[in-house]
């Protein structure tokens, strides 16, 4: 504001450039659809192996009164998951924080639990809980909350020393250095954790309920996508899947509007460069 | 070379004895009354007796004897430190970089402990009763400036209303009235280390540590802190203890300069600058830059000195 440096573009030329930046993906994706619809049709692949994007939009909306409920059901156990994940990963996070030796004595086993495949404990999941939600719930947050909390520990850690020495200096209680310094201090790495996560939660949520491989009316996009493999409906298959991918970048798109909220005035990550 | 590290120090203080001859000024820096004789803590008339140490002890703020500080690695960051800090003064530690000046403050500060040698500090040192200045700002980047100046007053239990109305006084009196909305980020580097003075001010603080704070600043804004500086000094009557490695600083700042030397960091000489305050033009007067060359040839003959393998060189010639 004060110095004019940066903006000496006229504004004119800025805001086509923003505009050329946010049209170029989508410009790429209509040109890759339509290279598929036009390869499709020039090789007459049949729909069972591959169908085009026609096709897939088609059966999209044809199939909605069954996909749109599933959708619901795989966003839900998403976003509760990565609720539990956000709570579970900060709440853990701070306790490490409180002491280095719970942090050294549990570490490894969040480790554990992070790189052990969810396929290959869902199936005990499914066995020791009866709930086919809570379940697939705990599957989606043992994959969603270890980047929160690797974040977050870090995070805590990583206050200035400097910062740290004046609350010090100032005899500040382990309460105050912790709220008034260090958690605010951890904010924008929980959130690039949150937003790891909230990928992961996504996948979570898909794969534990391809391995639960539940069906009926609360069954979520996985499992339709399954069931649709089984019935040859390959359209509609592309059509869940879609509807995954969609969500994800959902989910990404609002957790990265979430963090330039929080931390658009402060942190170097959000800010435009001025000078 | 000159000689052990002793025969230094005197040679030090005798040769701006002179500057000593205006010593009755240094009451205008707020020392406290009650002080007995002349200039307190400065017998004027007799210069060599100004050895650290040989003061009234109500006039000591801190007191060091043979403090040294090594750190794990074995490295002697400090070594047979004697220092007082009398109450008004404005001390500056001189040196090159590696003297050990900002681990001094550190001890100074209760930061860090010596791990020789005795450290006694006054009572008026209690929490809130030091500020500390870093080398950088060190502001925290989410508050604001007023919530950054109120920190040390949130810190020490005193509510909101009191500490926000003192901590815009804190801004004020360091000229950054207008400013209390703004992040660290929105404000210039000079008007960041304003913030961070004025935090270390707010609590009214009897000692003002700070550390190399003006380095990265350029000339100009250096020079109207530094003129800011000594007003607030004279205004407020703190005590300060400056670390810095620019000799025109600290010719211009203080009553009193401690020039170190390093490989251990140790006191090797004292100089006493005429005392503020620093009339306009006394950045081009002659006498200042005599005594910028007299602190200049202390700094030279300082880091011109030997590596000491022990506590103690051979004794003198």
């Amino acid at each position: 504001m004060k110095d004019g440096t940066a903006d000496a573009r006229p504004d004119g030329t800025a805001l086509a450039a923003r505009l050329a930046a946010q049209a170029a993906p989508v410009a790429v994706g209509l040109l890759v659809l339509l290279l598929w619809e036009g390869l499709v049709r020039a090789l007459a692949v049949p729909p069972w192996i591959l169908p085009g994007p026609v096709a897939i939009g088609t059966a999209l909306v044809a199939d909605w009164p069954l996909l749109g409920p599933s959708l619901l059901v795989t966003l839900r156990i998403a976003l509760l998951s990565l609720l539990i994940s956000a709570a579970a990963g900060a709440g853990l996070a701070l306790l490490f924080a409180q002491s280095r030796w719970l942090e050294r004595a549990l570490f490894p086993y969040a480790v554990v639990l992070q790189v052990t495949p969810v396929v290959a404990i869902a199936p005990l999941i499914l066995i020791w809980t009866d709930d086919v939600t809570a379940s697939l719930l705990i599957c989606a947050t043992i994959v969603a909350f270890f980047p929160i909390l690797a974040n977050t520990a870090t995070g805590l850690r990583s206050a200035d020393r400097n910062l740290e020495d004046l609350f010090r200096l100032y005899g500040a209680t382990r309460r105050q250095s912790l709220l008034l310094l260090r958690v605010p201090a951890a904010l924008p790495w929980f959130l690039a954790g949150l937003r790891v996560a909230g990928g992961l939660a996504l996948i979570g949520a898909v794969v534990a309920e391809f391995v639960a491989g539940a069906g009926g009316a609360g069954s979520g996009l996985a499992f339709r996508i399954l069931e649709a493999s089984f019935q040859l409906r390959i359209p509609r298959m592309f059509a869940a899947l879609a509807l995954i991918s969609a969500s994800g970048i959902a989910i990404f798109a609002a957790l990265g509007l979430l963090q330039r909220l929080l931390l658009r005035r402060w942190h170097e990550s959000e800010l435009r460069r001025e000078r | 070379m000159d000689g052990p590290a002793p025969g230094m120090r005197h040679a030090g203080t005798d040769g701006v004895g002179s500057g000593g001859a205006g010593s009755g000024g240094a009451g205008s820096g707020g020392t406290r009354p009650e002080a007995a004789a002349p200039g307190p803590g400065q017998p004027a008339a007799s210069p060599p007796a100004a050895i650290p140490g040989g003061v009234q002890p109500d006039d000591a703020l801190l007191v060091l004897s043979g403090v040294g500080r090594r750190f794990p690695g074995g490295t002697r960051a400090l070594s047979d430190i004697d220092l007082t800090v009398r109450r008004g003064e404005f001390l500056s530690l001189l040196g090159p970089s590696g003297c050990g000046k900002s681990t001094l403050l550190r001890l100074l500060a209760g930061l860090d402990r010596p791990s020789e040698g005795t450290l006694r500090r006054d009572a008026a040192l209690a929490a809130g009763g030091m500020g500390f200045v870093f080398q950088e700002p060190t502001l925290m980047p989410w508050a604001t400036a007023l919530g950054n100046v109120r920190l040390p007053l949130r810190l020490a239990g005193i509510g909101r209303r009191e500490g926000e109305a003192r901590a815009a006084a804190a801004l004020e009196a360091v000229g950054l009235g207008g400013f209390q909305r703004a992040l660290p980020r929105e404000l210039s580097g000079g008007m960041r280390m304003r913030v961070s003075i004025a935090r270390a001010l707010v609590t009214r603080p009897a000692l003002l540590l700070m550390d190399e704070p003006f380095a990265a600043l350029d000339e100009i804004t250096r020079h109207r802190l530094n003129d800011d500086l000594l007003a607030l000094w004279s205004e407020t009557g703190v005590t300060v203890v400056f670390v810095t490695h620019s000799v025109f600083e600290s010719v211009f700042l203080s009553t009193r300069i401690l020039v170190m030397a390093a490989h251990p960091g140790r006191i090797v000489a004292e100089l006493r600058p005429p005392p503020p305050p620093r009339p306009p033009g006394f950045r081009t007067s002659p006498g200042y830059a005599a005594h910028c060359a007299e602190a200049m040839a202390a700094l030279e003959r300082a880091m011109a000195l030997p590596r000491m393998v022990l506590s103690r060189a051979a004794p003198p010639a």
